[in-house]
């Protein structure tokens, strides 16, 4: 330190607890007031974002309602890492399409994705909404750096099979990245999942709303 | 440029280099050097954190006893790398939406803790800012450099991706060197980024080597430091 004499109240124990104490009262405060500062306008950037995410993967012509304004959670379940948030697209009064937002663990981190997908439960995008891969490795995912994500799109339960559900290392269909396989794995297992999920929901809303217009009926 | 600023960046820039003179911050330097845009970007950031640190360091120096320093030093690195992190995230999200995944990586590395031990704590806050900026842009350009080398063959390119980055203005620096080229899987992979260091490095031990030949008996040549 220093090569001027320290003070011998420095020597002491208590100014060394004194120190150490004040400078985590500091910046546990600085942190408190940077989170304050900041929370709302990161919430509102990660909104914005969602909104455009939104519009990018679920075509406007496919509804007339406002699906973000009434989503359905569903609780974790496996292979997911976070909620299932489902926005229901309907033209009409009727169901036709759409889009869950959930996260798989990748490959150190959470992917936050979303899937969209039409009336007849074909994808109409993916997008990844934020990760923490691997730079330069498994950031692929990201559409600004890569367009694998939209080899998803125009794929459903049944194009491919069950088996095609995978990358190509695992005999699947998906395209991995050089030096990099597990984020892709993930992501397409999230994709899969996230479209059996979906195909429940539509399920759910045909019948919801087949015995809405038989109550009408009646 | 008076004679301790002229050392500071010497040392900083080629002598005592973060990367190839002390050795340090090698974990973000082989984690993040698949291209010379994510260099870049880890670079920046880089310099950020530590001129920030060092300033604030250098500034409480004579408070901070040597018994508790290193605690002191790391709540108070870790606290600036996490405000960095916020503050780009609020105001620059377009920014962070690049650089957010290499901010967290800062913590990480060790050339803004040894900055801080061995430069900030025993020096003005001016030289401090100082040292910073010259170990800042000294890690940068290694970064970038090995980024180049990897990037160049592991997929042909460089600067990909540099708009991203900087802004649409810097898209003249993303170039296709060697089109249609399927790129040396083991240059992106992290043995490539070792291999890429080795050469950086011993590369420098030869310009030295030729430098201090080639001058006369009586030039000083600095001491390489150990970390």
């Amino acid at each position: 330190m220093t090569s001027a004499a320290q003070p011998a109240y420095r020597q002491r124990l208590g100014y060394h607890a004194g120190l150490l104490g004040g400078i985590c009262f500091l910046v546990s405060v600085l942190l408190i007031i940077g989170n304050l500062e900041t929370s709302d306008r990161i919430a509102a950037h990660i909104e914005a974002e969602k909104r455009a995410m939104l519009a990018e993967v679920l075509p406007a012509s496919l509804y007339d309602n406002a699906p973000l304004a009434s989503p359905a959670v569903q609780a974790v379940s496996a292979p997911f890492s976070a909620p299932l948030t489902i926005y229901t697209a309907t033209l009409d009064g009727r169901y036709n399409g759409a889009a869950l937002q959930s996260a798989i663990y990748g490959w150190g981190s959470d992917i936050q994705f979303i899937v969209a997908v039409d009336g007849t439960g074909t994808i109409t995008g993916v997008r990844v909404i934020s990760h923490g891969e691997t730079p330069g490795l498994a950031d692929g995912i990201d559409i600004a750096r890569d367009p694998w994500i939209t080899g998803f799109n125009g794929k459903s339960l049944d194009n491919p099979d069950k088996r095609g559900w995978g990358v190509k290392k695992d005999g699947g269909q998906f395209d991995q990245f050089t030096g990099a396989t597990i984020t892709p794995r993930a992501m397409v297992r999230g994709v899969h999942a996230s479209l059996q999920a979906l195909d429940a929901w539509r399920q759910q809303q045909l019948a919801a709303t087949a015995t809405a217009a038989d109550s009408q009926e009646d | 440029m008076s004679s301790p600023y002229r050392q500071i960046f010497g040392d900083g820039l080629w002598n005592n280099n973060v990367a190839m003179g002390q050795m340090l911050a090698l974990c973000p330097l082989l984690a993040v050097t698949t291209s010379a845009t994510n260099g870049l970007g880890m670079g920046l950031a880089s310099v950020a954190v530590l001129v920030l640190t060092n300033i604030i360091i250098a500034s409480l120096r004579s408070f901070i006893t040597p018994q508790v320093r290193i605690p002191v030093l790391i709540v108070l690195i870790a606290t600036v790398v996490t405000l960095v992190d916020m503050a780009i995230n609020a105001w620059m999200h377009p920014l962070y939406k690049v650089l957010g995944l290499f901010i967290a990586l800062i913590v990480t590395n060790c050339a803004v803790f040894g900055r801080a031990e061995s430069f900030a704590c025993k020096n003005s806050v001016r030289l401090a800012a100082a040292d910073a900026l010259a170990m800042g842009l000294g890690f940068t350009w290694v970064l970038v450099a090995i980024g180049g080398m990897r990037e160049i063959l592991g997929s042909g390119t460089l600067f990909a991706h540099a708009s991203l980055l900087l802004g649409n203005g810097f898209s003249w620096l993303e170039m296709t060197l060697i089109p249609n080229f399927g790129g040396i899987l083991l240059a992106v992979l992290p043995p490539g980024a070792f291999m890429a260091l080795g050469f950086l490095i011993a590369g420098k031990r030869l310009i030295d080597r030729w430098l201090s030949a080639g001058k006369s008996a009586d030039t000083l040549v600095m001491p390489s430091m150990a970390p």
